[in-house]
């Protein structure tokens, strides 16, 4: 299959400098547009290939970004349905529901481990440290579905780079808000609470790895990881931790849930690779939500141009 | 009553399918219906098996006797819920690639167990007639129908090794299945015992 090389900026999509400046507003009037939208006013059509109604509270200043991709966006209504976020659910369809008065406000997400200073910053604080960017992505869950989602966020990077790790960081591990009376599916023990996942430093440093706080151009839904959460587009999709309370930098490699509860089935790298079944189902193919064929699995789910070289020399079915 | 009643029974037994037509003519069947469906069809399958097992507990337990009468219909609808769940599988996960479907019956387990549940109600839909109960003994024809308990065996192990993390469904399931299973053991051990006691009875 033909994967197209992303195409650069065109003048026409560049935001102009008006929107550009503007693009902080959606960070004040959170709690005005918030009472908005719950009084039915938020709501309003977006003209986007899908042509859904979206009720979220628009992110201003958006830039496109050359590491977009340019396949057809999955439509709003089944990224917003179909969740695997076994803190609400282990029911696709629950966490649009069970979802809905999650507290986004206030948020602190901690930083410690290696780093030079620890600290806990604000959720707006860190929404300030660089301009929203919209990274249009494949998705594909280890499961065999895939979607293609219009993210907002900007590369984890720009954090990392502000919150100082020292030399000897070699792994970033993110964890999940533990609440059981606002997260229900964490009364139950499916997995180990609270999720953890990891990922090597220098995978998260790589630009596409993405800290991601809103899709579709608004705000992230809470079923979808608000307030935020990271999306690391060529990994299986458990990678991508949602509703993150704590980035730690440490020296050894990080637990990750799903290896905690499977560890013949989840690796710690647990990269899109084709070639490397599940030992209970094969990786070979996957199904694109809104598809009736199954489509072939790229390596590296088509970012093997980008990602490969982090890889050289490892071998990929040991490191699963 | 028998005569108004399984009418009625068939239809509700159709319910479950005319419920996911419905559905998918409404685009109701959510982001991914080819999984709805395979799940939907799972659990009936399974479902329809656990009742036609109930059956004749039931009927010993509330001494309703006419209700062997659709005990047939029963199991023949969890061969026909069956067969939908593995046609899902053959046309719209694997697209009738049979080298694929034996490597994944081969590789898989919770895929091999399926199989197995399934395979295990052949020979019970093709006996099910009563010119095969006549044709085998009603004997032979019992024994060969307790097949049916290694094929909802089998689809609950089926169930078991193919959820990731969330095993509720499955044990609730398996749980059921463990209580008409032992219900039956109860019976045969003390069927044993009264053959035993017989036994000794007239030895003396």
């Amino acid at each position: 299959m033909l994967i197209k090389k992303a195409e650069a900026i065109r003048s026409s999509e560049i935001t102009p400098q008006s929107l550009y400046l503007n693009r902080r507003k959606f960070l004040h009037g959170a709690a005005i547009t918030g009472a908005a939208a719950a009084a039915g006013f938020g709501l309003r059509e977006v003209a986007l290939p899908s042509a859904t109604v979206l009720a979220g509270n628009k992110i201003d200043g958006i830039k496109k970004s050359p590491l977009s991709t340019t396949e057809t966006v999955t439509p709003y209504k089944d990224v917003t349905n179909y969740n695997n976020y076994y803190e609400f659910s282990t029911d696709k369809e629950g966490p649009a529901t069970l979802a809905k008065n999650f507290r986004t406000r206030p948020w602190k997400v901690k930083i410690d481990g290696l780093v030079e200073k620890k600290e806990e910053l604000d959720i707006d604080t860190i929404l300030k440290m660089a301009s929203p960017e919209e990274r249009i992505y494949r998705h594909r869950c280890v499961e065999g579905w895939s979607i293609v989602v219009p993210w907002v966020g900007f590369s984890l990077s720009e954090l990392i780079k502000r919150v100082n790790p020292t030399s000897k960081a070699k792994f970033v591990e993110f964890t999940t808000l533990l609440d059981m009376t606002q997260m229900p599916g964490q009364q139950r023990p499916v997995l180990q609470w609270p999720y953890v996942e990891g990922l090597r430093m220098d995978e998260a440093m790589h630009p596409l790895t993405l800290l991601c706080f809103g899709m579709y151009g608004e705000e992230l839904p809470n079923q979808d990881g608000a307030p935020i959460r990271v999306v690391v587009p060529w990994k299986y999709g458990f990678k991508s931790a949602k509703a993150i309370v704590r980035i730690r930098f440490t020296d050894k490699q990080p637990q990750n849930t799903w290896n905690i509860s499977a560890p013949t089935e989840y690796g710690f790298y647990s990269n899109v690779n084709p070639n490397v079944d599940h030992p209970r189902w094969s990786q070979a193919k996957e199904r694109r939500l809104g598809e009736f064929s199954k489509r072939p699995t790229l390596m590296f789910n088509g970012y093997g141009d980008q990602v490969a070289s982090l890889y050289s020399g490892m071998d990929l079915k040991k490191n699963f | 009553m028998l005569r108004y009643l399984k009418p009625a029974i068939f239809l509700g037994c159709l319910a479950p399918l005319a419920n996911l037509v419905w559905a998918g003519l409404h685009s109701q069947l959510g982001a991914n219906p080819i999984e709805k469906i395979t799940h939907s069809t799972g659990d009936c399958t399974l479902t329809f098996l656990l009742i036609t097992l109930s059956v004749t507990p039931l009927r010993k337990l509330t001494r309703q006797f006419w209700l062997i009468g659709v005990r047939r219909m029963l199991g023949l609808f969890a061969f026909f819920y069956g067969t939908l769940h593995l046609m899902t599988y053959v046309w719209l996960d694997k697209f009738f690639d049979v080298h694929e479907m034996l490597a994944d019956i081969a590789k898989r387990r919770f895929i091999t167990a399926g199989m197995t549940a399934f395979v295990l109600m052949i020979p019970l839909a093709l006996t099910s007639t009563k010119w095969s109960i006549r044709k085998l003994g009603g004997k032979r024809w019992q024994s060969l129908h307790r097949l049916i308990y290694f094929s909802a065996a089998a689809g609950v192990i089926h169930y078991i090794w193919l959820v990731k993390a969330d095993l509720k469904k499955p044990l609730e399931y398996g749980s059921v299945l463990g209580f008409l299973l032992l219900y039956r053991l109860i019976g045969w051990a003390a069927s044993r015992n009264v053959v035993a006691a017989k036994a000794t009875v007239s030895q003396e």
